[in-house]
């Protein structure tokens, strides 16, 4: 009987975010011609792979029992070091590969803060927050760096099978990130970091090194994220990705990861991108203002938390 | 019933929590103007007692009276009002406030509604104080003050509120020489003023010297009351420990083997000194001692996860250094901690997880988890020890504490772990499953474990250990064959009696 409830409720709490997405897309269907087109689809898709995969690392960070506040900055800045290595005449893939060591390498600093200088990750990465948007814009005069080739630009107005190359990288991440979260030595540290630091450092693990990975991840993903924006607006700017940051912990939250930590998946965190992308795209398309999609989308991030919430503690309710 | 001369008197107090009773029938009685000290061990109910006096806990059975009137004390606040005041070990106290708004608060007087009179404050607290006879400026932050001093203010609070039955909770635990014989002058000076004192403490001579009556509990149950002149501290021991010892405790000597562990002037900063022992294939050595000892400090410093700055572990004859737990689990070695909830497990994750969070390398091929060859141990594991669960993948949080236990277990088995510390590892756990505990204790020795063993119970430090060592103060007081201990003996090494050079 126990277990037959637990198995109803996992599949609420892992089918509750499917179906909330699927209505909103019934929802938007109704009301708009336009939103049930493979080219309308697309670009909900297209649009959302930035979050999407800033998300991954929050989805690490948050399942940590941390935060990251600092990724819609460290995109921009990695983000304007890699335009400027283009500008220089550097070659893609070693500009690329620039771009990420600034991220990755905000992020490890992020990480150094928290374990070794024992800062709470709220603190640290507010801090990176504001240090790195100051690098960028310090190092770029404020202005943004434009035109690059079509060899960048492929990697977001191409396509390969008629899929959106941004749309490609996203699910390649997922898939990836999904497959160390779930298979790896590296998944099971970070969920159990979260779920109990203390029984993690007593089961052996140097929770510090992996701590330092997993905001090292996050830093290298909002830089991944930085080279699709940069190549889809075709101009990498100091000012990039601001709020963006939030728009990932909703993400994340919205898949049912606990900002308590231990707890968490990457497909959910996708779902809930992908809700995000869709929220915006709909309100778009029937005409409501970009204000009102603000208080819109704001609603929809606590009432999936309430509805999370409250399903737990009708759970533990039934338990006893 | 109370006699005129009472001030307080509790009769029949009964209190069960789940799955124990931990008050049985208990009486306890203070008169006006003594320092009536509570004694027992470890568990032996003198705070349920207390925190039934004060309004924290309710009773489930019994009777109090004060100033021979019966009364149901059934908050904190009505304690207060009564005249009931506490002081804990950890004070209440707000450091960054002053001492007069400590003493206060939430009390202080008023110019207007809302508007504190903070002349009259500073000035009625100092007043408390100077009545006291201590030298400390109402003004001054609490923060600033020495322990003993934060104490004192804490006794000013306390009166303040017209406390006439003064509770102390191992008031001297903190505290220097010098400063406890400050404490004591300020209760004799309370004594003259008819002020009561409960006074909760271990140390044999401080109950010499300071209090009147004592009374005696044990698991739970009223032993005795006695003057203090006219009893000896062997006989006080005796009071506090001398339990049948009726449980059946199912211990298997293994025949032991060589010396697997040799832990050598091991010393922890200012709280481990000059550990020596010795640990044999196939022995349980047991720790006793009381609360803050320094048993778990022990296994920390010994598991790599507190600091050692002197001394060396030798594990299989060859020195080890254990840096971290990493280093401690590579040289053999598992720590089934106290708190299984808060230490021992990831709670919201599933048995699987737990038991392989320190193995997982075994399972890994090629960086990829295998998790058919997980699941295969696993479940090995899981009907090896009986673990009661729907599965591997249920989460530990929804398993009894006795499975609980036996998951923590299963992850250092899986380590093959031949060194394992247990610290209280029937705490919490039910009859059935003590037994369970016990059984596994003992085909881990028959395998040629050896097994540290920590543990307050005497009934099963006695039943399990082929060794023991008493520790008090950080340091190993007394070191006992298992045949020749006997609870006495334990007591008078933990409470620090007998510190001959051992």
């Amino acid at each position: 009987m126990k277990l037959f409830e637990k198995i109803e409720f996992d599949q609420i709490r892992r089918y509750g975010t499917v179906i909330g997405l699927v209505g909103l897309c019934l929802f938007f269907t109704l009301l708009s011609e336009h939103f049930l087109t493979i080219s309308n689809l697309m670009n909900v898709a297209q649009q959302s792979a930035i979050i999407a995969v800033i998300s991954v690392g929050m989805t690490f960070v948050i399942i940590t029992a941390g935060i990251d506040l600092s990724v819609g900055s460290v995109l921009a800045f990695s983000g304007v070091v890699m335009a400027s290595a283009l500008e220089g005449g550097l070659p893609i893939p070693v500009a690329i590969v620039i771009g990420f060591l600034v991220g990755f390498g905000c992020g490890a600093v992020n990480g150094l803060l928290i374990t070794y200088g024992n800062l709470p990750p709220f603190i640290a990465t507010l801090g990176m927050m504001s240090i790195a948007r100051g690098a960028g814009l310090w190092y770029t005069d404020g202005r943004s760096i434009s035109g690059f080739d079509d060899g960048f630009r492929f990697l977001a107005t191409g396509e390969i099978f008629h899929i959106p190359v941004p749309v490609i990288i996203m699910i390649v991440i997922y898939v990836i990130a999904h497959f160390v979260l779930t298979r790896t030595k590296l998944g099971r540290y970070t969920y159990a970091i979260g779920g109990n630091e203390e029984a993690a450092i007593l089961s052996g693990i140097n929770i510090n090194f992996y701590k330092n990975v997993i905001y090292g991840i996050a830093g290298l993903l909002s830089a991944l994220a930085a080279v699709i924006l940069t190549a889809r607006l075709n101009s990498a700017q100091p000012i990039a990705g601001i709020m963006y940051e939030l728009d990932a912990i909703a993400a994340t939250v919205i898949g049912g990861t606990s900002l308590m930590g231990g707890e968490g998946t990457i497909f959910g965190t996708l779902i809930g991108a992908l809700i995000i992308g869709v929220l915006r795209n709909g309100l778009n398309l029937i005409g409501v203002s970009s204000f009102i999609q603000q208080i819109v989308i704001g609603s929809v991030i606590i009432g999936a938390i309430l509805l999370d919430t409250n399903l737990k503690k009708m759970k533990t309710r039934s338990k006893r | 019933m109370p006699t005129d001369d009472h001030i307080l008197l509790m009769e029949n107090i009964t209190k069960r929590f789940p799955g124990v009773l931990a008050l049985d029938d208990v009486k306890f009685d203070l008169k006006r103007g003594e320092v009536h000290v509570l004694l027992g061990e470890n568990g032996a109910g003198k705070s349920t007692l207390m925190k039934i006096l004060s309004g924290a806990y309710e009773k489930d059975d019994g009777t109090i009276w004060i100033d021979g009137e019966q009364r149901e004390i059934s908050s904190p606040r009505y304690a207060q009002e009564l005249g009931i005041g506490i002081i804990y070990q950890e004070f209440n106290l707000n450091p960054f406030l002053s001492v007069a708004e400590n003493i206060f608060l939430g009390r202080e007087p008023t110019l207007a509604p809302g508007v504190i009179n903070w002349k009259r404050l500073f000035a009625k607290a100092q007043e408390i104080l100077d009545e006291l006879n201590v030298n400390i400026n109402s003004k001054e932050e609490v923060g600033d003050l020495g322990v003993a001093m934060q104490q004192m203010v804490e006794v000013a609070k306390a009166l303040s509120l017209n406390a006439r039955i003064l509770i102390m909770d191992e008031p001297t635990a903190a505290l220097s020489r010098h400063e406890i014989q400050q404490l004591f002058r300020i209760i004799r000076h309370l004594k003259k003023q008819g002020v009561a004192v409960i006074y909760i403490s271990h140390r044999l001579e401080e109950i010499f010297e300071i209090g009147d009556r004592v009374t005696v509990l044990r698991d739970g149950k009223y032993i005795d009351t006695r003057p203090v002149k006219s009893i000896s501290r062997d006989e006080l021991v005796r009071l506090m420990v001398n339990r049948d010892l009726d449980e059946q405790i199912p211990k298997k000597k293994a025949k032991l083997g060589p010396v697997v562990l040799r832990v050598d002037n091991l010393c922890v900063d200012n709280r481990l000194h000059d550990i020596e022992f010795s640990l044999r294939k196939g022995e349980v050595l047991g720790i006793a001692g009381l609360m803050g000892a320094g048993r778990t400090q022990l296994a920390r410093a010994i598991f790599g996860v507190d600091k050692i700055s002197e001394g060396k572990i030798y594990v299989d004859g060859t020195e080890v250094s254990v840096s971290s737990p990493r280093d401690a689990i590579n040289a053999g070695i598992g720590f089934v901690t106290e708190d299984r909830k808060s230490e021992g497990l990831v709670l919201n994750r599933s048995v699987k997880e737990n038991i392989s969070l320190p193995n997982i390398r075994k399972f890994l091929s090629m960086g990829v988890l295998d998790f058919e060859k997980e699941n295969r141990t696993v479940d090995e594991y899981i009907s090896k020890l009986d673990i009661r669960t729907p599965g591997r993948d249920q989460n530990v949080v929804y398993l009894s504490g006795g499975n609980q236990q036996k998951v923590v277990l299963s992850k250092w088995l899986c380590s093959h772990a031949r060194i394992f510390i247990f610290d209280e590892p029937t705490r919490g756990i039910d009859v059935g499953a003590k037994k369970e505990i016990y059984q596994l204790m003992n085909e881990l020795t028959a395998k040629g474990v050896a097994i540290i063993m920590i543990s307050s119970e005497m009934p099963e430090i006695l039943g399990m250990s082929d060794r023991i060592l008493v520790m008090c103060n950080g340091r190993i007081t007394g070191r006992l064959d298992g045949e020749e201990a006997t609870q006495e003996k334990i007591m008078k090494y933990a409470l620090g009696e007998l510190n001959e050079a051992v």
